[in-house]
């Protein structure tokens, strides 16, 4: 309870979840809020927002820009949870084996996640992902992969800290297995910070997914935000909704999204370092 | 003792191109069908036979160490084979590109760091004022907005709007400028896309510049340069300043691989003639052998990078434990 008044106690949290819920409630409403699909060509192409029945415009083809712009929050909240859910899956799982046993595991595990700090990871992303084939699957699995690291890095410190502590001593010296102790003694005092790493890897999720998407990368059966400005790019000269209206949705999410992150930080770690 | 260093720092650089050049021979074979599936796809036509011959001449039918240690070899030799679709040398392309996103990314990275010092030497003067405020409030949006849809902004309202910049490539077409005029041209080419890359390094570097020119101050040879009767100006530039700006020099090689990846986005937004709208090219030809060449050139570089950087610091900062 108190730590659920700290995490509200601050008016841009408060502001950063208003917005993430109501693009949730317009993402998952989008079939309820329109009648036709986001493919559908509703009239003239590029006609300005707020022409008859077209709050947001049409785009290069003639579709209705809103419905792309609420069927578009689905893909990003899509891509940008699941490929965090795996991306803090894999790290969770290694980064909590280096560091509970150490020696050669940890120094590998450690030699790993540097090599993934020191190499250019979008353009990895980007072979892998022409490598897969781009598909929805294969942007969450791209990155999933070039993400954990972050993850695992920070696991692995908690663990490092956590396993000379006394209640794992006892948990032991009691005869428990070390699966056991890694899940069920150590991991639920590593959650803070995890927690907090994992809700900042949402936001930028969503920005890599759209840099996929808006470079052809992404899934080509899927309207996606970074998808519609890559497709407008030609039309910007002429039609600027087209590609501001994509780009503010894409900022306002990640925004609401790393205020909900920071209040989250302040709240499980209220004596840390900001 | 340094020496040792050096040379731990430099088989450190060497390993981690060595575990690329090997990521990049697995994806090789990760991806659907073969060279020989990919020429024979070219040639138009392909029985078992044609099949065969290609693959025993590409060294397809040999174990797959084999393979791993003639791939390792040629690249090691600069080869890093040849594009599908260009029929060139790979390690060709990439170099006849390469300068233009060399000059792209120092630019950026030079109006990161100079812009970044003086936003946070003026937030840091006094913490928590309107301008430390905004700045915060400013790093933050920067950090949620997509570096692509940034630099489309800044063409629609310098280029398309204001008429004021160029919003395309790296010179202008057809004019054939020679000497000084060329540089001016290109200079001004290179406003846009190299200020949109800087802007999201500017942020961060801004916010550590001030939080380490807040930590210095607070240090005891800081107070004895005010008790000696300094100007708040002389302990400002010369005191806390020079000492502030040591953790830029690992940042900039920390964040070079961030950079990299974000010159490839800048760069395809503004056809700018580099590495990273070849590398765009690469994806929409399935180029592989192209894509996967500059996965490696471009590691590389983030890695000599770094370690140039480390160095740097090093010599910067002769209190650093080397080890």
């Amino acid at each position: 309870m108190e730590l659920l008044r700290r995490f509200l106690s601050r008016p841009t949290t408060l502001f950063g979840l208003a917005i993430f819920l109501l693009i949730v409630a317009i993402a998952l409403g989008a079939p309820f809020l329109f009648s036709r699909g986001p493919f559908s060509i509703v009239g003239m192409p590029l006609l300005p927002p707020g022409a008859p029945g077209l709050l947001a415009g049409s785009d290069v083809i003639g579709r209705d820009m809103a419905v792309g712009l609420a069927y578009g929050a689905r893909i990003s909240l899509l891509v940008g949870i699941a490929s965090t859910i795996c991306a803090v899956g894999i790290g969770v799982l290694l980064g909590a084996v280096a560091g509970y046993y150490g020696g050669w595991v940890d120094d590998l595990l450690m030699r790993v996640t540097e090599f993934f700090q020191i190499i250019p990871s979008f353009v990895l992303l980007m072979v892998l992902v022409a490598f897969m084939q781009p598909s929805l699957e294969s942007t969450v699995i791209g990155i999933a992969l070039v993400t954990w690291p972050q993850v695992a890095r920070v696991v692995r410190g908690e663990f490092l800290s956590l396993r000379a502590r006394e209640f794992v001593q006892a948990a032991r010296v009691l005869g428990m297995r070390d699966g056991a102790i890694i899940f069920t003694q150590i991991l639920p005092n590593a959650l803070p910070p995890i927690v907090v790493v994992s809700s900042m890897m949402v936001g930028s999720a969503i920005l890599t997914e759209s840099a996929l998407a808006f470079l052809g990368l992404g899934d080509p059966n899927l309207l996606s935000w970074g998808s519609m400005i890559g497709s407008s790019r030609s039309a910007m000269w002429v039609a600027w909704w087209t590609t501001v209206l994509p780009g503010l949705c894409i900022v306002i999410t990640v925004l609401a999204l790393n205020f909900i992150g920071d209040g989250l930080n302040d709240a499980l770690n209220p004596r840390g370092k900001r | 003792m340094k020496l040792r260093y050096l040379v731990a720092r430099l088989v450190k650089t060497v390993l981690v191109v060595i575990a690329v050049v090997l990521l990049s021979f697995f994806l090789i074979r990760l991806a659907p069908g073969d060279t020989a599936t990919v020429m024979a796809g070219q040639a138009g036509f392909a029985d078992e036979a044609f099949m065969k011959s290609l693959r025993a001449e590409y060294g397809l039918d040999q174990p797959v160490p084999v393979q791993l240690w003639k791939y390792l070899s040629t690249v090691a030799h600069g080869d890093l084979g040849s594009s599908f679709v260009r029929r060139q040398p790979v390690l060709d392309v990439i170099l006849e590109r390469l300068p233009n996103t060399l000059l792209l990314n120092g630019f950026a990275l030079l109006v990161a760091i100079a812009g970044g010092v003086v936003m946070g030497m003026v937030a840091a003067r006094k913490p928590g004022s309107a301008a430390d405020a905004a700045m915060t409030m400013l790093s933050m949006v920067f950090y949620a907005m997509p570096q692509f849809w940034l630099g489309m902004m800044a063409m629609l309202v310098f280029s398309v709007w204001l008429g004021w910049l160029p919003p395309f490539g790296l010179e202008t077409m057809g004019a054939d400028y020679t000497g000084l005029a060329r540089l001016g041209d290109i200079a001004v080419h290179m406003i846009l896309p190299g200020v949109t890359l800087a802007l999201f390094f500017l942020a961060s570097y801004a916010r550590l510049t001030r939080a380490a020119m807040i930590e210095v101050a607070d240090q005891d040879f800081v107070k004895t340069a005010r008790a000696k009767g300094l100007s708040e100006r002389q302990v400002a530039r010369r005191h806390i300043l020079r000492n502030a700006l040591m953790p830029l020099i690992t940042y900039a090689g920390l964040q070079a691989s961030i950079l990299v990846g974000g010159s490839v986005l800048v760069e395809n937004v503004f056809s700018w003639p580099g590495i990273g709208t070849l590398a765009y090219e690469a994806v929409q030809s399935r180029d592989n052998p192209l894509l996967l060449g500059i996965l490696i050139v471009t590691a590389t570089l983030v890695c000599l990078f770094n370690l140039i950087t480390d160095i740097a610091y090093s010599i910067a900062d002769p209190r650093v434990e080397l080890s």
